[in-house]
């Protein structure tokens, strides 16, 4: 019982003293809730990027063109060769009747065009579309097959997904450098929102030494106190991670510029940041309370 | 059997001043002793020694069993629990009533609410205060101002309580006042009461313990003393 009544009291004198010193308080909370802010949008961001580029390289194809005066027995021999390498994780062969199939199935203009053209003016070759392993070491394998004899060209992605995932990062990066300058400037105003409180109880606080009060009841108080600032600073970053990320999605239908890239699902997706927005909030809250406590108590 | 025992205690300060010279004492438990001095004598260094407010640069400060000098700081409140302390200025939360202020020693601990509320009414039924539970400090005399903070210095029941100069700011009636508080608290609750003060006619008037301290130096340890300079 006696831990919780100590909790009990702590938490009382917390509340009481972030009330006390209200503009500072604000201070604080204000700043958390920037930081949060963009701590919030910048996780939001990373993980749908993350999202969307991990679908995209599910998706990335390396497109093999057969010389078109190749037999059967070169493609079995091209077949062959693509098996036997190792970041190759399956192929489908299409001979060009296929893809012209295919090609006019999908539009009534090619259709009549393709039906001009026989078996032997075709500009179809026949492919091999092969999915890999590892879509770092794309490039290393699509120079492989391009060095197989009979194989026309080789295609692929060629980077696209590459300058993406850098732009991005690039821009993941910045919006690092502003949170961790957030975070520091956030800190600083709770060691001295704290450092307040503090010099505001010193006389208590000496009291509560000699009557035999242990470091950790004396502490506490404070420690409790940033948590507070820190939770009570991650309430507006919270309702916009939850309405304006919803608002977001049905905006856009799910989808940003194209099917290809797909936004997370707002549900569980808007809980689980919103839970890590409240974690950042009151840890940078203990942080800095803990940081004024062992500077301005001296225990 | 000896509270108190104090062996070859040296204490100088950081600037290099030595307040204490070679102590040596041993005060028993339920005695009500004074450490007598002029300013400047090393009244004060040896009270905040006995509460590790202070550590001896050299030797033993043993409080009830306890290795003062060794305590580590985290674990000074242990030591802390155990006794009282009362001072010149009262040290009282002025925006907290009197049974608050006596209260918040026990609090402090995490002591049940029912138990808090026998303990303080007890104690300060004990400094003549009852009928002034719900007062603030302001509100009240130096004198009675003093009494509450007796009061929180044994609402905890100390084996020790220890005083530097109580009476330092009362006028000669209500310090003795304060001084039949005292001696009822060492008869009737057998706490041990140490009391540094340099005024005589109080001194002279108990007849208790007397330890002189002359320039950091123990000059004499007299039962039944008188003060001599
Ligand atoms: N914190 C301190 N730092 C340095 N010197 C001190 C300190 N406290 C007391 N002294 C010195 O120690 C000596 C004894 O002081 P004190 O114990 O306060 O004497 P008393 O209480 O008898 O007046 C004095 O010379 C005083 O200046
Ligand atoms: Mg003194």
């Amino acid at each position: 019982m006696k831990p919780f009544r100590m909790l009990g009291r702590s938490i009382r004198d917390a509340v009481k003293s972030v009330i006390r010193n209200f503009s500072l308080s604000l201070a604080s909370i204000s700043c958390i809730t920037i930081t949060l802010i963009i701590v919030a949008v910048a996780i939001i961001a990373s993980l749908n990027v993350q999202n969307f580029t991990e679908a995209i390289e599910k998706d990335m194809t390396i497109v093999v063109f057969v010389d078109n005066d190749s037999d059967e027995d070169d493609v079995k021999e091209i077949e062959k060769e693509i098996k036997k390498i190792s970041n190759v994780e399956k192929y489908t062969y299409q001979s060009k009747q296929d893809v012209k199939a295919k090609m006019q199935e999908e539009s009534e203009v090619f259709n009549t065009v393709l039906n001009n053209w026989n078996d032997e003016e075709s500009p179809l070759k026949d492919t091999f579309q092969v999915k890999v392993k590892k879509i770092k070491r794309i490039k290393q394998t699509a120079e492989k097959i391009e060095k197989i004899d009979n194989v026309a060209i080789v295609r692929y992605g060629e980077g696209m997904v590459d300058k993406m995932v850098s732009a991005f990062s690039s821009v993941e990066k910045v919006t690092y450098g502003i949170v961790i300058a957030l975070v520091l400037v956030t800190i600083f105003l709770i060691v001295n929102t704290i450092k307040l409180t503090i010099s505001a109880r010193k006389r208590e606080i000496k009291i509560m030494r000699l009557v035999g009060a242990s470091n950790i009841t004396i502490k506490l108080p404070f420690i409790i106190e940033g948590m507070i600032l820190g939770l009570f600073g991650s309430i507006v970053p919270v309702l916009i991670v939850t309405y304006g990320y919803l608002a977001f999605y049905k905006h856009f239908d799910g989808y940003l510029y194209s099917k290809l890239v797909q936004l997370i699902k707002p549900e569980p997706f808007i809980y689980q940041v919103s839970l890590v927005v409240i974690g950042i909030g009151i840890l940078v809250g203990m942080v800095g309370s803990a940081r004024a406590v062992r500077k301005y108590l001296k225990i | 059997m000896d509270l108190i025992r104090i062996r070859n205690v040296e204490k100088k300060y950081k600037n290099g001043v030595t307040a204490i010279y070679d102590l040596n004492l041993a005060i028993e438990k339920g005695s009500f002793v004074f450490v007598i001095g002029g300013s400047g004598s090393g009244k004060s260094t040896l009270i905040k020694m006995l509460y590790r407010e202070e550590k001896p640069t050299k030797g033993q400060v043993i409080v009830g069993g306890l290795d003062v000098a060794k305590l580590k700081n985290k674990k000074v409140y242990k030591l802390r629990r155990k006794l009282g302390i009362v001072f010149q200025d009262y040290r009282l939360l002025p925006k907290q009533t009197v049974f608050e202020n006596v209260a918040f020693a026990l609090e402090c601990i995490g002591e049940r609410r029912d138990i808090i509320r026998t303990k303080v009414l007890k104690a300060l039924e004990d400094v003549g205060l009852k009928n002034k539970v719900h007062e603030y400090p302001d509100n009240l005399s130096g004198g009675e101002q003093q009494r509450v903070a007796i009061a929180r210095a044994i609402v905890n029941d100390p084996k020790l309580l220890l005083c530097d100069e109580p009476t330092g700011n009362l006028d000669p009636e209500k310090s003795m006042e304060i001084m039949k508080v005292l001696e009822s608290i060492n008869k009737m609750r057998g706490t041990t009461i140490i009391m540094a003060t340099h005024d005589k006619e109080i001194v002279n008037k108990m007849k208790k313990q007397v330890i002189t301290l002359k320039d950091g130096h123990l000059v004499k340890f007299k039962q039944k003393g008188t003060y001599v300079e």
